[in-house]
C-alpha cells in the first residue's frame, strides 16, 4: 500500500484520496473518524471499502460527498475529484457536484425514500436541482431510467408512491436516481446489506452491470466479504479509522497480508455444507416436535369488509432431538420469525401442536404453561435493545429466576458462574448494559436465557446485528454451551452461511410453508426445492465444493 | 374511506351520548340548581316557585327531563334559556362570532409564529435562538394567561393609551378597523400559550424529520438547502402536527375562559361562565355538547385531511 498510491494526478484516477484526517468531536471514544488514509479509484472500477462497525467508512464516504455533520470536520488532506481539490470547497460548489458528479444510494431503501413524494418527482426532483432540462424532457428521462434499472411497468412506477414497493424495487428507484445525470462515481454506502439474499443477488448483478455498461467508476461500502468477492476489482480494508491494507481483490481475499484483514477472513462465516459432529443423539424422544402449526394474521374489521388476512405459519411440522440445533432459515416475510414466537408462546397459535418433552403446550393457558416458560428460554436479536438500562447485569440476570421462586443468594451465584460461563468476568455483575459493547451484550443476553437451566433455546437472529469477528464469537460460544448443557436450540435466521455453521438440521421457509428439511449437507450441495437452491445460489461469495452453479441446471 | 368514516360516526354518536349523560348527572348534583337562587325571594312565595318549577318542567324526575331533554335535541330543539327565554341555539349563535374571530386570529398567530420558532429552533438546535425560545416557551406556558393580560391593559391601555382595555368595538364606531383595533391585545395574549405549545411540537417534528435517511437522500441529489428543508424536512415534519391542530379546533370556538373575561370579550367563554352563574342549565348543555360536537369533528377533520395529505394512508 506504499507503492502504488503516489499515482496522483494520473488520467486513470477518478478519484484520489490523500492523508485524510477527519475529526470527531471532543468527548467521543477517539479523537479522529478516519486518520491519515488514502487510496485511489480508478475509472470504471469498483472499489470496495469494508470494515466492522465504527471503522470510519461511511464516514469516508460522507466526506466525499460533502455531507458530515458541522460537528465532524475535515481537519488534513485531500480529496481529487476529477482533478479538482473538494476538500475546502463552498457548500454551493459541493452541492453542485453532488448528484452530477459524485451520486449515493443508502443502506436502508425503506427509509431513503420521501414518503409523500412519487417516485417520478423524486427522480425529477435530482435533474432539476442541478438545472437539466425541461419538464418534459426530465420526465421522459426518468422513464427511461426507471426501464433500465429493470423496474417492471415504468409509465406506472414513475406515479408510485415509495410505500407500494418492496425493499429491492426502492433501492432500484435509488440506483435510477443516482444515476439521473451520469455521474462519474456512484458511492453506494452498504447498498445490499438491509436487502434479502436473493434480491441483494440482484442489485449487485444491476450495479455490476451498469458500472460496466457506463464505464462509471463505483465506491462500494460493505461489511461483508461475501459481496466483496462477488464484486470488488480492488479493496480498502478500514479498522478504527484506518486503511490497514489495499490491493486488487484477488490479493486481499487469497492472500492477505495485514492480521486484521486475515482475523477478519477468517471470521467470516463460510458455507461449510458439511455436517455437524453429532453430539449425544440416539436419545430416541425428541424433545420438541411440532405438529402442523398454523398462524394467520388478521387485520381491519370483519364487518367493513376491510379484513386483511395473512398466512404466516402455514401447516409446519417439524422434530428436534435434544442437544441439537435446527436452523429457520428464510427471508424477510418467510414466517421465521412468528414461527419463534409461536414456540415460546409469545403468540396464540391457530392449529397444530406443539409437543414439548411430549406435552402440547399450543393450548395452554398462560397460567398453566408458566412453569414450562423457564425451560424455554429465547436470545434476541438486538442486544442493545434487549437489556434494560436501569438494571444491573446481575439484576438483569437474577430477575427472573427470582420472580420463579429461586432464593436470591443462589440466584447471585448462579449468575456469576453464568457470565464466566459465555467469557465475561464477574465484574460484569454491579455493571450496567451501556458498558458493554454490542457482543458483551449478547453474551450477557444468553447467560440470561441460560439462568433457568432451559432445555430448548430459541435464537431469533442472535448474531445479525454483530460484526462479523463477533459473530464468529458468539456463534462458537453457543456451540460450547450446547455441548456443555445439552440444550437444544432452534436458530432462527436470514443467513444461510450462518446457519450452516451451527445447525445439524436446517429447515427452509418460504411463505410460512418449510419447502425443504435436511442436514447442512443436503441443503448446501444437494438441495431439493427449487426455493433452496435459488437462495443458495445467491449467497454472495460462495461456490461452495461440489456445487454446481445453478444457471446449468435451469 | 366509508367504511372508516361510518366507523367513526358510530363512535362519535355513542361518545356524544355519553358527554350527555354525565354533563347532565354532573350539573344535577350540583348543589342548589335553577331554583336555588329564588330561595331567599320574599317576593316568592312557595306556590310561585312550585308553578315556576312545573312551568320549567323541573319537578319531573330527572330520568325523565333527560329523555325528554335528549328527545328535543335529537328534533333540533336545544332548549330555551331560563335566563331570557331565548332558545339555546340563538344564545350560542349570538356569541360564537366574537369567539370565532378572537380564536381565529389568535390561532392563525400562534400557527404561524410557532411554526417558525419550532423549524428555526430545530435547524439551529442549541443555538442562542433555539435556547431563547425553549426558555421563552416555558416562562409562555407557566406564567397564567391572565397576568400577560392585566400587564397588557396596563401597559398599552392605561399607560400608553395604544390600544382598548375590553370589549369587542366602541359603541357607535363599529367599523373594521375598529375591531381590529380592539383584537390586537387579546388575540396576541391569548397566542402567547399557543406559540408556545406550537413551537415545542414543531420542533420536536422537524427534528425527527431531519433525522431521516430521505432528508440525507435529498442532499446527496444536490437538492438546495432551502428545497430540502422547506419539501422533505418541514412537509414530514407537519404531518403530525395536523392531528395536533384537530385537537386544538374545539377550542377555537368554545372559547377562552380567561382571556374573554380579562378583555370583557363578549364570547362563548363568557357566555358559559354567566350561564353557569345563573344556574342557566339548557345553556350550560347547549354548550357542553356544542364543544363535544367540535371536539369529535376536529379530530375526525384532522384524521381526513392526514389521510389526504399521506398518500400511506390514502392509498392503503
Amino acid at each position: 500500500m506504499t507503492a502504488n498510491i503516489h499515482t496522483v494526478d494520473t488520467p486513470d484516477v477518478a478519484l484520489s484520496v490523500r492523508d485524510l484526517t477527519v475529526s470527531l468531536p471532543k468527548g467521543m471514544e477517539r479523537a479522529h473518524a478516519v486518520e491519515n488514509i488514502s487510496f485511489d479509484l480508478r475509472r470504471g472500477q469498483i472499489l470496495c471499502v469494508i470494515g466492522e462497525s465504527g471503522s470510519g467508512k461511511s464516514v469516508t464516504a460522507n466526506t466525499i460527498m460533502g455531507l458530515l455533520p458541522k460537528v465532524i470536520g475535515v481537519t488534513a488532506g485531500s480529496i481529487q475529484l476529477e482533478g479538482r481539490d473538494i476538500v475546502g470547497m463552498g457548500p454551493e460548489a459541493l452541492r453542485s457536484l453532488r448528484g452530477r458528479v459524485v451520486s449515493m444510494i443508502f443502506q436502508d431503501p425503506l427509509s431513503a425514500l420521501n414518503p409523500l413524494m412519487t417516485v417520478g418527482e423524486q427522480i425529477d426532483e435530482a435533474m432539476q436541482a442541478h438545472g437539466a432540462g425541461t419538464p418534459t424532457s426530465r420526465r421522459e428521462r426518468a422513464i427511461e431510467l426507471l426501464t433500465e434499472v429493470g423496474l417492471p411497468d415504468p409509465e406506472l412506477m414513475y406515479h408510485q408512491y415509495p410505500f407500494r414497493l418492496s425493499g429491492g424495487q426502492r433501492q432500484r428507484v435509488m440506483i435510477a436516481m443516482a444515476l439521473a445525470l451520469e455521474p462519474t462515481i456512484l458511492i453506494a454506502d452498504e447498498p445490499t446489506t438491509a436487502l434479502d439474499v436473493t434480491t441483494q443477488a440482484q442489485i449487485l448483478k444491476l450495479i455490476r452491470d451498469i458500472q460496466r455498461r457506463k464505464g462509471m467508476s463505483v465506491m462500494f461500502i460493505t461489511h461483508d466479504f461475501g459481496v466483496v468477492a462477488e464484486i470488488a476489482d480492488s479493496v480498502v480494508v478500514m479498522e478504527k479509522g484506518h486503511v490497514v491494507e489495499h490491493g486488487s481483490a484477488k490479493k486481499v481475499l487469497h492472500t492477505p497480508e495485514h492480521p486484521y484483514t486475515q482475523r477478519l477472513i477468517a471470521a467470516v462465516p463460510h458455507l461449510t455444507g458439511e455436517d455437524r459432529a453429532a453430539s449425544q443423539t440416539d436419545k430416541a424422544e425428541p424433545i420438541l416436535k411440532v405438529q402442523n402449526l398454523e398462524k394467520t394474521y388478521r387485520s381491519g374489521s370483519k364487518i367493513f369488509r376491510t379484513q386483511r388476512i395473512v398466512p404466516a405459519v402455514r401447516n409446519v411440522s417439524f422434530e428436534l432431538a435434544p442437544g441439537q440445533t435446527l436452523g429457520i432459515v428464510g427471508e424477510s416475510g418467510s414466517g421465521k420469525s412468528s414461527l419463534g414466537r409461536l414456540l415460546v408462546k409469545l403468540m396464540e397459535t391457530d392449529g397444530g401442536k406443539i409437543l414439548f418433552n411430549g406435552t402440547d403446550i399450543a393450548p395452554l393457558h398462560e397460567a398453566e404453561f408458566r412453569p414450562l416458560r423457564q425451560k424455554i428460554q429465547m436470545i434476541f436479536q438486538d442486544p442493545f435493545a434487549s437489556l434494560n438500562p436501569r438494571m444491573t447485569i446481575g439484576r438483569i440476570l437474577t430477575v427472573g429466576p427470582v420472580a420463579h421462586g429461586m432464593d436470591i443468594a443462589s440466584a447471585r451465584e448462579e449468575a456469576r458462574a453464568l457470565l464466566g460461563l459465555v467469557g465475561l468476568d464477574a465484574g460484569a455483575f454491579d455493571r450496567y448494559p451501556h458498558e458493554f459493547s454490542g457482543g458483551q451484550r449478547q453474551r450477557i443476553g444468553i447467560a440470561r436465557a441460560l439462568m433457568f437451566k432451559p432445555k430448548l433455546l430459541i435464537a431469533d437472529e442472535a448474531v445479525s446485528a454483530l460484526d462479523v469477528s463477533i459473530q464468529a464469537q458468539i456463534l462458537e460460544l453457543l456451540d460450547r454451551i450446547q455441548r456443555e448443557t445439552g440444550v437444544s436450540m432452534v436458530f432462527i435466521t436470514h443467513d444461510l452461511r450462518v446457519a450452516s455453521q451451527i445447525c445439524d438440521r436446517i429447515a427452509v421457509m418460504q411463505k410460512g410453508q418449510i419447502v425443504e428439511e435436511g442436514p447442512p449437507s443436503q441443503i448446501f450441495l444437494d438441495p431439493q426445492s427449487a426455493y433452496t437452491r435459488e437462495l443458495v445460489a445467491a449467497i454472495p461469495g460462495e461456490r461452495p465444493a461440489g456445487h454446481r452453479p445453478v444457471a446449468a441446471e435451469i | 374511506m366509508p367504511a372508516f368514516l361510518l366507523k367513526r360516526l358510530i363512535q362519535s354518536i355513542v361518545l356524544l351520548v355519553i358527554v350527555s349523560i354525565i354533563g347532565f348527572t354532573v350539573l344535577n348534583l350540583i348543589p342548589g340548581g335553577p331554583m336555588a337562587q329564588y330561595a331567599l325571594d320574599p317576593g316568592m312565595t312557595e306556590a310561585d316557585k312550585a308553578r315556576l318549577a312545573e312551568q320549567l318542567g323541573l319537578n319531573r324526575p330527572l330520568l325523565v327531563q333527560y329523555f325528554d331533554w335528549a328527545w328535543r335535541l335529537l328534533q333540533g330543539d336545544w332548549g330555551t334559556s331560563f335566563r331570557d327565554g331565548n332558545p339555546v341555539l340563538a344564545v350560542i349563535g349570538r356569541h360564537i362570532f366574537a369567539t370565532f374571530l378572537l380564536m381565529g386570529s389568535s390561532t392563525v398567530i400562534a400557527i404561524a409564529i410557532g411554526t417558525w420558532i419550532g423549524i428555526r429552533g430545530a435547524t439551529h438546535r442549541y443555538s442562542l435562538f433555539d435556547y431563547a425560545a425553549t426558555v421563552g416557551a416555558m416562562v409562555a406556558l407557566s406564567i397564567p394567561t391572565f397576568w400577560f393580560g392585566l400587564i397588557g391593559i396596563y401597559v398599552f391601555s392605561l399607560k400608553l393609551g395604544w390600544l382598548p382595555a375590553g370589549n369587542m368595538y366602541t359603541i357607535g364606531d363599529a367599523s373594521v378597523l375598529d375591531y381590529l383595533h380592539h383584537l390586537i391585545m387579546p388575540s396576541v395574549v391569548l397566542a402567547l400559550v399557543h406559540i408556545a405549545i406550537w413551537s415545542r411540537y414543531m420542533r420536536t417534528a422537524t427534528l425527527d424529520a431531519i433525522s431521516q435517511e430521505f432528508v440525507k437522500t435529498a442532499r446527496a441529489k444536490g437538492v438546495s438547502e432551502r428545497r430540502v428543508l422547506m419539501k422533505h424536512v418541514v412537509g414530514n415534519a407537519l404531518l403530525p402536527m395536523i392531528t395536533l391542530a384537530g385537537v386544538q379546533l374545539p377550542s377555537i370556538l368554545t372559547g377562552a375562559l380567561v382571556t374573554e373575561t380579562v378583555f370583557t370579550w363578549p364570547g362563548m367563554g363568557r357566555l358559559f361562565l354567566d350561564s353557569l352563574g345563573y344556574s342557566d342549565y339548557p345553556v350550560v348543555m347547549g354548550l357542553l355538547m356544542f364543544s363535544a360536537i367540535l371536539t369529535i369533528a376536529g379530530n375526525l377533520i384532522a384524521d381526513i385531511v392526514v389521510a389526504v395529505v399521506d398518500p400511506r394512508i390514502r392509498l392503503a
